[in-house]
Parts: C-alpha cells; sequence; structure tokens
C-alpha cells in the first residue's frame, strides 16, 4: 500500500511535470495561452458594456439599477471576472482532448505498460489543467485591473487563495467530465462533438455574462444547476461582490460535491477503460 | 529451461467479429530470443500488446514469469521492458528527460536513475545527444532511445514490436547487435516481432510464423528450413542425353526433376553435393554448361506454410505502415 501510494505520486508529478514541460517549452502555446483570456475580456467585456444603455440616466439611479441586477455598478468588472470560468472550461476541454493525442502517438500505450498506477495518468492530466487554469485566472485578474476592475469592499489579498481554490474543484470536476468521454477514443472527432455540444449551452446558461435572475424562469432553473453558475458567483463572491458567506459556502459545498463525484466515476472509468 | 512466456489458446476478438489473435499457444523459453514472423496485419502486436498488459485476451491465458497478464497485471509491469513500434519519445523534451519520464513511471530512486540513465545513453551511444530535444532525433537515434527507455527498469524480458521497422540497413545492423548483446551480457529473454525474415533468420532462437490470427509453425530457422528438404540445385547440361539417374546416385541427392537439357536437384547438403555432381557428370563425358545452387530462405518456410510469399504480403504492408506513422506525426 506505502509502495503503491509512493509510485502514485512519483508517476503523478512527472506525468504532470512532462506536460508543464511541454507547455513551457513551446513559446507560441505559452503566448496563446497568455493572449487568449486577454483578448476574450477586452473585446466580449468593452464590448458588451451593459451599462451604456443606462447612460442617459441620472448616475445614482444607473448605479441602482446596475447593482440590483448585477450585484455590481460596473458591467465590465461584472464580464472580466467571469471570463476566469470561460477560461477554465476551454483548458478543461483541451485536457481532456490532449489524452485523445497521447492514444494516437502511442505515448499512452507506453505508460500503460509500465507499472505506473493507471490512476496517476488520469490525475496527471487534471493536474495539469488545473495548474495552467489557475495560472490564467492570475493573468486574467492582473489584466482586468490593469483596465480598470472595481474591486468589492471586502476584497482582501488572502481572497486569491479562495478564487484558487475554487478553480481547483471546478477544474477538477470538469476534467475528469471530459477526460472520461475521451479515455477510449482513437480519434479526435467524435468527443470534440460531444464537448462541443456541452461547452457553450455551459457557458450560456450560466451567469457568466448575465444574472441568474434576469433570465425566463426555465432558464434559470438550468442556471441553477449548472456548476459554472457557481464557479463564476464564488469567484465575484471573492472579488468584486460584497461578500455574502452564506453564498459563498454553498458555492463551495456544491463544486466540492462535484468534484468529488466526477473524480470518482474518473478514476473508477480510468482504471477500467484506460487498457481496451 | 525454463518457459518465462507461456500463452494458450490466446484470442483477441475485436468489435465482436475482428478476429485479430486466434487461439494460439507457445511459450518462450528463459533466455532465448523467440521472434514472431508474419505479415501486417498478423496479429502480431495484438499478441504484444496481450502479453505487455495493455489489451485484454477475449478468450485464453497466458502468463509471464509466472504472473497471469490479467490478474496480476502491475507484476508483470514490473519485470518486463517495451519497446513500441512508435517512436513515442516526446518530441519536446530532451532524450534524457525522455528517459527520465520512464525511470519515474518505474517508481526508480533518482540516484539509481541517473546511474542507471548514464550507463544506458553509453550503451545506445547517444551520450553526446542526450540533451538535445527528440525532434532533432533521427529515426535510427530515435529507436536508440526507445530501447535505452524499455531497458531502464532492468527488466527479465525485453518485447520489442518490430525493432527495425522502417531503419537502413546499417541502423538496423546496430539495433542487431544491441539486442545480441543484450542476450549475451544479461541473459535477458526477449521477445520480437518482424516481418522482416532477415531479421528473424539472423536474431532468433526460435521463431513462430504467424498468419492471420494463427501460429503456422513453431522451430529454430534453420531446422524449419530443413524441415523442407534441403537446398536446390539448378543444372544446365551441353548434352540431349538424359542423366537423371546419373545424378540420382549422387550422395544426398533426393529428387531430380527434368526438362530438356535443365535439372532441377533437390538435396540434403547443397553445397556437398554441388562439386560431386559436377566431378560425377565430367567422368560421365557430360558438360556442364551452369549450375547454381539456392538455400532455402525463411521465404520457403512461411510459402510452404501458409501458401503464400512473405515478400509479397510484407512489401504493401510496410509501406501502408510507414504511411500511418507519418500521418501520425502529421497530426501531432
Amino acid at each position: 500500500m506505502m509502495e503503491f501510494r509512493q509510485n502514485t505520486i512519483r508517476g503523478l508529478w512527472a506525468l504532470t511535470g512532462r506536460e508543464i514541460k511541454k507547455w513551457l517549452k513551446d513559446p507560441l502555446i505559452l503566448l496563446v495561452t497568455i493572449v487568449q483570456p486577454l483578448i476574450w475580456m477586452a473585446l466580449l467585456g468593452k464590448s458588451m458594456n451593459i451599462g451604456a444603455l443606462l447612460s442617459n440616466l441620472p448616475p445614482e439611479i444607473r448605479d441602482q439599477m446596475m447593482r440590483s441586477a448585477f450585484g455590481t455598478s460596473d458591467y465590465f468588472s461584472y464580464m472580466a471576472v467571469g471570463m476566469i470560468s470561460f477560461t477554465v472550461i476551454f483548458t478543461a476541454m483541451f485536457t481532456g482532448m490532449s489524452v485523445v493525442w497521447d492514444r494516437r502517438l502511442g505515448f499512452l500505450d507506453k505508460v500503460l505498460s509500465t507499472p505506473v498506477p493507471r490512476s496517476a495518468i488520469i490525475f496527471a492530466k487534471v493536474l495539469n489543467s488545473t495548474i495552467r487554469s489557475i495560472f490564467q485566472a492570475t493573468l486574467i485578474l492582473l489584466a482586468a485591473l490593469a483596465l480598470g476592475l472595481k474591486l468589492g469592499p471586502t476584497f482582501t489579498p488572502l481572497n486569491i487563495f479562495g478564487i484558487y481554490a475554487v478553480i481547483f474543484l471546478f477544474s477538477t470536476g470538469l476534467s475528469f467530465l471530459f477526460l472520461s468521454f475521451t479515455l477510449r477514443s482513437t480519434k479526435i472527432e467524435t468527443p470534440m462533438a460531444v464537448v462541443n455540444l456541452i461547452n457553450l449551452p455551459l457557458v450560456f446558461t450560466s451567469n457568466i455574462f448575465f444574472p441568474n435572475s434576469l433570465m425566463p424562469s426555465w432558464l434559470q432553473t438550468v442556471a441553477k444547476i449548472n456548476p459554472v453558475s457557481y464557479l463564476t458567483d464564488a469567484i465575484r463572491q471573492l472579488t468584486i461582490f460584497e461578500m455574502d458567506t452564506g453564498a459563498l459556502l454553498l458555492d463551495l459545498t456544491y463544486l466540492g460535491i462535484l468534484a468529488v463525484l466526477l473524480s470518482a466515476v474518473g478514476i473508477f472509468l480510468a482504471r477500467r477503460y484506460l487498457s481496451r | 529451461m525454463n518457459e518465462v512466456i507461456k500463452a494458450e489458446g490466446l484470442t483477441k476478438i475485436f468489435n465482436r467479429n475482428v478476429i485479430a489473435v486466434d487461439h494460439i499457444s507457445f511459450s518462450v523459453l528463459d533466455g532465448e530470443i523467440f521472434g514472431f514472423l508474419g505479415p501486417n496485419g498478423a496479429g502480431k502486436t495484438t499478441t504484444i500488446n496481450m502479453l505487455i498488459t495493455i489489451l485484454r485476451p477475449t478468450e485464453g491465458t497466458a502468463s509471464v514469469l509466472g504472473y497471469d497478464i490479467v490478474k496480476q497485471a502491475e507484476m508483470v509491469r514490473k519485470v518486463i521492458g517495451v519497446v513500441p513500434q512508435e517512436y513515442t519519445a516526446d518530441e519536446d523534451l530532451t532524450g534524457w528527460e525522455n528517459l527520465m519520464l520512464c525511470a519515474d513511471l518505474y517508481g526508480i530512486p533518482k540516484d539509481i536513475a541517473r546511474q542507471r540513465g548514464e550507463e544506458l545513453m553509453e550503451l545506445v551511444e547517444l551520450t553526446k545527444f542526450k540533451d538535445r530535444k527528440v525532434e532533432t532525433y533521427s529515426g535510427g537515434m530515435r529507436r536508440r532511445l526507445e530501447l535505452a527507455c524499455g531497458l531502464i527498469n532492468r527488466p527479465k524480458i525485453l518485447f520489442l514490436d518490430e525493432p527495425t521497422l522502417g531503419l537502413d540497413i546499417q541502423t538496423r545492423n546496430a539495433i542487431w547487435d544491441y539486442i545480441r548483446q543484450l542476450k549475451k551480457e544479461y541473459g535477458m529473454t526477449i521477445f520480437l516481432t518482424t516481418h522482416y525474415l532477415e531479421e528473424a533468420d539472423a536474431l532468433c532462437d526460435r521463431i513462430a510464423i504467424i498468419d492471420k490470427g494463427k501460429i503456422a509453425v513453431i522451430g529454430n530457422p534453420g531446422e524449419l528450413k530443413k524441415s523442407l528438404g534441403g537446398d536446390m540445385i539448378t543444372l544446365v547440361l551441353g548434352e540431349d542425353a538424359d542423366a537423371t539417374e546419373v545424378i540420382r546416385q549422387i550422395e544426398h541427392v533426393k529428387d531430380v526433376w527434368r526438362e530438356d537439357k535443365t535439372y532441377w536437384i533437390k538435396s540434403e547438403l547443397g553445397r556437398t553435393t554441388l562439386p560431386q555432381i559436377i566431378e560425377t557428370l565430367r567422368q560421365k563425358n557430360f558438360t556442364v554448361k551452369k549450375i547454381s545452387l539456392a538455400e532455402p530462405s525463411l521465404n520457403e518456410v512461411y510459402l510452404s506454410y501458409t501458401g503464400r510469399s512473405l515478400r509479397d504480403s510484407a512489401e504493401s504492408g510496410e509501406d501502408a505502415r510507414r504511411l500511418r506513422m507519418i500521418m501520425r506525426r502529421a497530426r501531432a
């Protein structure tokens, strides 16, 4: 048992290291990873300036209207923070795809023929996805601050660790979900189709762009079970909102349960289906 | 000698109807080089993948060093080394980083891994290039790196899937030398697949000829050739008279066919018979115009057991596989 745990950690560390090295050694990929969230944030965040619609109202009334709908008077802040969720989803998706490449190139078969525990193989993918997401989230936050993000009154630098924690939980859950689709695939097209089917609805039935309260009631129901809403809300609670501890705890619990459940399913499937 | 690999009725059926490997049974003895010879699609890689525990058999069992490949897969993985057909090393990493990654996957302590790594790089003559990215490596260097990776855990049994596929003759000879060295110096048992007759002939103590998922015959390459009944001598005489009976009297001659002035002579020992034929015929006043000797190659063995020539079936198979490999690279 002791030996197994040691091997799991060794293997996990080695395989994660491989992914990170690959990522860092390719300057173009690194650049794209950095620039992509910035572009999305700058374009989407600044172009969809909802506040401008209300610009001919007196400032106090406008602020009040914005605050009651979005929880903050500044739509850019609302949206910029939502971009973190957006990025986490796409990074998890690419992680799911990377296992198909590993299979195609024979790398997965080679790893499978070594005694490294199967769970370490899949955990390394998840960990890599989480590390990338956290890195990107940090960049987005810094860039958003530079572009005029308005932090809430309850923000302290310690909240950053809270943000990392919720990203960790969500990214783990979602990466495992995507990996479950791609584990057995030998070609990229099938999982790509499935993932595309899931991804955009996941984004647009969440509160990334609009608060749940402004949605029609059927959509609200969907948004309520959509984990993206919980992630986004948690990050907003920790940054731009006046923190509602109860809401934040609910977010954490929901994301925590999701992470545990999907990890369990993912590990079960990995043990069963990584070898064919 | 001990049986280190034992397969009984091993079968793999893909998608419920494609029978890749069809109830094969064989055993590999301790310290021998055992080869699976057959064309592309014969089931060689599928068999190897079952033995190295990355593919579950549909039926039948096999054990490696006494460990069941399904129930004790973890134990099997610890004692074997694998050199896959594809180049699996990561292009973005250096040769050394790839080798150390392999060591990590086997849970080898860092200092031991470093020491063994140096030795192995020396063995496969990559020490000079170890800190270069693998994308700069040639095909032969990649194959040697894969070999080093497969040896990092000091395996008792090494599995080589088409170890010289697509390599030039010089590199192929170098790889053969490494393989012979492993057998000689470490007494390692080696299981390899190949569709090159020369490779099976030059390296293997015993071969199994596999065709359409079934083993046609197992044996020592020399014995298999001998079992065909010897060499073929082709002879052209200057005279019209029939020399069949004269030739038949010569020692080791098993059979003679004649067509005009041309004779085909089957002999158990072609090299000994040939000068005797010339000598005897001269004494009987025949003129030998032309004579040639063909020793049976594995191709004749293959032909007689499967009813088709391996050279024919391998040629197109190799092209297809090369193309697939190039496509794999391109897609990456």
